[in-house]
C-alpha cells in the first residue's frame, strides 16, 4: 500500500459529467466533448502512487489541469470520479468531520500567492492551524516560534504579512503548513511568484528542510528546471492527462512523446544528467598483480594509451601510462606497482552532475573514473562524453580513449 | 386621445388597491407584532434620551439641564478623541460643533435626532450585516431576493412607506425610526456582501486547507478581512439615517427636522438655517468618528 494513491481521478466541470466521461473513454477529444455536452474535463483519468518521503512533482503548462489535480487531493475541489487514498483511507467519501481531521493532521498546502491572512501577525498566521483545533495559546505560540525558526524567520513573529518580502511571505506560508506536522505537503506553484534568485534560494531551502523532515511532497510547477531540481519523480501533465511519469533523467533521456520532448529540449542538461548515465564500461582493466607486459597487451588490444588498475575486489588503485609500462618492460620489471599513479586522476560518484565534471574534464588527461562509496570502479567517462552529455547526444562507436 | 381612458379602464391593474388591502390585512391581523416592535423601538429611543439628560428638561431650573448637556458634549468629544486615535482637531471640532447646537437652543432636538438615528442605525445594522453575510454565501438568494429588495428599499420614495409606517405604528418617533431603518439598511447589506466576496480565493482556500469549520472560516478569516468594507457600509448607513430626519419629522418624530419644517412652512429662513446647520454638524461628527473606526481597523 502506498502512502498516497490516486486512482482514475476525473474532474469534470459542467452538468453532463456522465456523458463527458463516456465520450472521453471512447476517445473523443476534449474540444468535441465541450461542444457536445458543455462539460470541460479538467483532470482526465489520472492515476499514480506516491511513497512516503518522496518529492513528487507535477509539471505542466497553465491549463493542463495541475492546479485542479492538487486541489482534488485535499478536496478543495471535489473530484467527479475516482479515488484519493491516504494511508488506506478514502478521502473522497470522507464526511466533513473526517475531511477536517485529514486537513488538520495529514495534509497541508502552500499556495502560489501565499494566501496569508493579512489581518493577522506572522505568528498568528502560522498558529492558525492549531487555533482551529482549539490548542491553548501558550502551546500555539511555542510551536509557531519553533516552526518560524526552522524556516529562518526568527524575529519576525509580530510583523504583518505586508511588511515582509515575497520570499519571506512564502516562508510564512511554508511555516503555516508545517505547524501541524503534516505527513503530506501540497505545494501549488509555491515558488512561481518569486524572483528567480529568491526562487533558487527557496528551492535550496526546501531541499535542505526535506532532508531533515522527510515529508511526502506533491509539488506543482510549470518550470521544468524547478521540477528537475526538486523532483524524485516527475509527472508531466498535458490537457488533463499525465503523459509521462518518471525520474528527472527518465524524462530527459526518454521523453514519452513529442510534447515532453519539446518541453525538455531547452533544459540545462548539465545540471540534471548524472555521471552514471553517461559513463561506460572501461574497455580494459588490469589487476594489480598483473605485470607491465600484460598491461601493454591489454592497451594494445583495446587501442588505448592508458589503463585503469584495480585490485581483485574491483577497487580502483590508479592508472598506468603506456610509455611507462613500456619502460618497465625494457627494464625487465615484473610488477606494475612503481608506475601506478593516482595524481591527475579524477574520481567521482555515480550521482555527480555533469556541470561539476566539466572542470575535471578540461584538466585531466585520463578519463574520469566513476567509483562507488567503496571506491569500486563502476565506469569511466571520457571527455567527449561530458560534452556530448550536455547536448543530449549519445556517442556512437568507440570513445574510450582520448 | 379619447380612446386612451377606455383602454386603460380595460387594462387597469389595481396595484394600489391590492396594496391597500394588504396593509389592511396586516393592520388587522398583525397589530400585536407592530405593537411589540413599537414597544421595543420606543423603549430604546426613550432610554437613549434618558441617558442624554433629557429628563431634566421640564425641571424648574435650566441649570441642571445645561450641566447635563455639557457633560454629554464633553463625553461625546472624548469618544471622538478615543475613536480617532487621539486626533486633537476632531476632538475640538466635535466640542465646538455640539456647543454651537446648544447655543442656538436646539440641543433638545439634536438629542432626539441622535437617539432616533442611532436606534434606527443599530437596528438596521443588526438586520443588515447578517443579511449581507447570507447574501455573500448564497449566490441565488443574493441575486433573486436580496438585491431586488434592496433596490426597492433604496429607490422607493421615502414618503410612500411613511404612510404605512404611520398606519402600523401611529404618529411619532417609532414610525420615523421604522422608515429610517428601511431607507438606511441597503448600504451595509451591499458592502458586507461585497467585502466578504472580495476576500481573495487563495486566502479562503488556505483557511479551508488548514481544517477550519465554516464558522471558523467566517469569524476568523472572512469577516476580519472584510471589516474595513463593512465599516464603510456602517458609515453610509448612519449618514443615510441622519438624512431621513427631516422627512421623519413630518410624521411627528421630532428632532432637528422640526425647525427645518417650521422654516419651510412659515418662510422663516433663520430657523430653517439653524436646524439645517445642526444636521450638518451631527452628520460630520458621526461620519468622522465612524470613518476613524474603519481606518484603525484596516491597519
Amino acid at each position: 500500500m502506498s502512502h498516497l494513491e490516486i486512482k482514475n481521478l476525473y474532474k469534470i466541470f459542467g452538468h453532463n459529467a456522465d456523458d463527458a466521461l463516456r465520450m472521453s473513454e471512447d476517445g473523443v477529444s476534449k474540444a468535441e466533448i465541450l461542444k457536445e455536452t458543455g462539460a470541460t474535463i479538467g483532470v482526465n483519468n489520472v492515476s499514480f502512487n506516491i511513497e512516503k518521503g518522496e518529492t513528487f512533482v507535477v509539471m505542466g503548462l497553465s491549463g493542463s489541469g495541475k492546479s485542479t489535480l492538487i486541489r482534488c487531493l485535499n478536496r478543495l475541489i471535489m473530484p467527479t470520479y475516482g479515488e484519493v487514498i491516504v494511508d488506506g483511507d478514502d478521502v473522497i467519501s470522507a464526511d466533513d468531520e473526517k475531511l477536517r481531521m485529514l486537513r488538520r493532521k495529514k495534509m497541508a498546502m502552500v499556495f502560489q500567492n501565499f494566501g496569508l491572512f493579512p489581518h493577522r501577525t506572522i505568528r498568528r498566521n502560522v498558529d492558525y492551524g492549531l487555533e482551529v483545533q482549539g490548542v491553548e495559546e501558550e502551546k500555539r505560540i511555542k510551536k509557531a516560534y519553533e516552526v518560524l525558526e526552522t524556516v529562518g524567520l526568527k524575529g519576525y513573529e509580530e510583523q504583518r504579512p505586508n511588511e515582509l518580502s515575497g520570499g519571506m511571505q512564502q516562508r510564512v506560508g511554508l511555516a503555516r503548513a508545517l505547524v501541524n506536522d503534516p505527513d503530506i505537503l501540497l505545494m501549488d506553484e509555491a515558488f512561481s511568484a518569486l524572483d528567480p534568485l529568491i526562487r533558487n534560494d527557496m528551492q535550496d531551502q526546501l531541499i535542505e528542510l526535506q532532508e531533515k523532515m522527510k515529508k511526502t511532497i506533491v509539488f506543482i510547477t510549470h518550470d521544468l528546471d524547478e521540477a528537475l531540481k526538486l523532483g524524485d519523480r516527475i509527472a508531466v501533465m498535458y490537457d488533463g492527462t499525465i503523459v509521462q511519469i518518471g525520474t528527472p533523467e527518465d524524462i530527459l533521456t526518454n521523453p514519452a512523446n513529442d510534447y515532453v520532448k519539446n518541453f525538455v529540449e531547452n533544459v540545462d542538461r548539465s545540471r540534471v544528467i548524472k555521471a552514471e548515465s553517461i559513463m561506460r564500461k572501461p574497455r580494459a582493466v588490469i589487476d594489480t598483480k598483473d605485470g607491465p607486459k600484460m598491461a601493454l597487451r591489454q592497451m594494445e588490444k583495446a587501442q588505448i594509451s592508458s589503463i585503469f588498475v584495480t585490485d581483485k575486489h574491483h577497487k580502483l588503485k590508479g592508472v598506468v601510462d603506456a610509455e611507462e609500462a613500456y619502460a618497465l618492460v625494457e627494464k625487465g620489471e615484473k610488477s606494475l606497482k612503481s608506475i601506478v599513479k593516482t595524481e591527475g586522476l579524477y574520481e567521482v560518484s555515480p550521482d555527480t552532475l555533469i556541470t561539476d565534471m566539466l572542470p575535471m574534464a578540461s584538466k585531466s588527461k585520463y578519463p574520469i573514473a566513476v567509483v562507488d562509496e567503496n571506491r569500486k570502479l563502476k565506469g569511466i567517462i571520457v571527455r567527449v562524453s561530458v560534452i556530448a552529455g550536455i547536448h543530449g547526444k549519445h556517442m556512437e562507436g568507440d570513445a574510450n580513449d582520448e | 386621445m379619447n380612446s386612451l381612458p377606455i383602454l386603460s379602464t380595460l387594462f387597469r391593474l389595481e396595484l394600489g388597491e391590492w396594496f391597500e388591502k394588504l396593509i389592511d390585512f396586516l393592520t388587522n391581523y398583525f397589530s400585536w407584532l407592530f405593537d411589540a416592535v413599537a414597544f421595543v423601538v420606543e423603549g430604546m429611543v426613550d432610554a437613549f434620551e434618558f441617558v442624554f439628560g433629557l429628563q431634566f428638561i421640564n425641571q424648574e431650573s435650566d441649570v441642571i439641564f445645561t450641566i447635563a448637556a455639557f457633560i454629554i458634549i464633553v463625553i461625546i468629544s472624548l469618544l471622538a478623541w478615543l475613536a480617532s486615535g487621539k486626533k486633537i482637531g476632531l476632538t475640538i471640532g466635535t466640542f465646538l460643533g455640539l456647543t454651537l447646537i446648544y447655543s442656538v437652543d436646539l440641543w433638545e432636538s439634536a438629542v432626539e435626532t441622535i437617539a432616533l438615528v442611532l436606534v434606527a442605525a443599530v437596528i438596521a445594522l443588526l438586520i443588515g450585516i447578517p443579511l449581507g453575510i447570507a447574501a455573500s454565501r448564497n449566490q441565488r438568494l443574493s441575486e433573486s431576493v436580496i438585491r431586488p429588495a434592496l433596490d426597492f428599499m433604496q429607490t422607493m420614495p421615502a414618503f410612500v412607506y411613511l404612510i404605512p409606517a404611520v398606519i402600523f405604528f401611529g404618529l411619532g418617533p417609532v414610525a420615523g425610526a421604522i422608515a429610517t431603518i428601511i431607507f438606511s439598511m441597503p448600504p451595509v447589506v451591499r458592502l458586507t456582501n461585497l467585502g466578504i466576496r472580495q476576500v481573495p480565493e487563495e486566502v479562503i482556500e488556505a483557511g479551508k486547507s488548514l481544517g477550519s469549520t465554516p464558522k471558523q472560516l467566517l469569524l476568523k478569516v472572512q469577516l476580519p478581512i472584510a471589516l474595513p468594507t463593512i465599516l464603510a457600509g456602517v458609515n453610509q448607513t448612519i449618514l443615510l439615517a441622519l438624512s431621513m430626519v427631516v422627512i421623519a419629522s413630518m410624521i411627528g418624530a421630532g428632532g432637528l427636522g422640526n425647525p427645518v419644517l417650521t422654516g419651510i412652512t412659515s418662510l422663516d429662513i433663520g430657523t430653517g438655517f439653524e436646524g439645517g446647520v445642526s444636521v450638518v454638524v451631527l452628520a460630520m461628527i458621526l461620519d468622522r468618528i465612524t470613518q476613524a473606526l474603519g481606518e484603525s481597523s484596516s491597519k
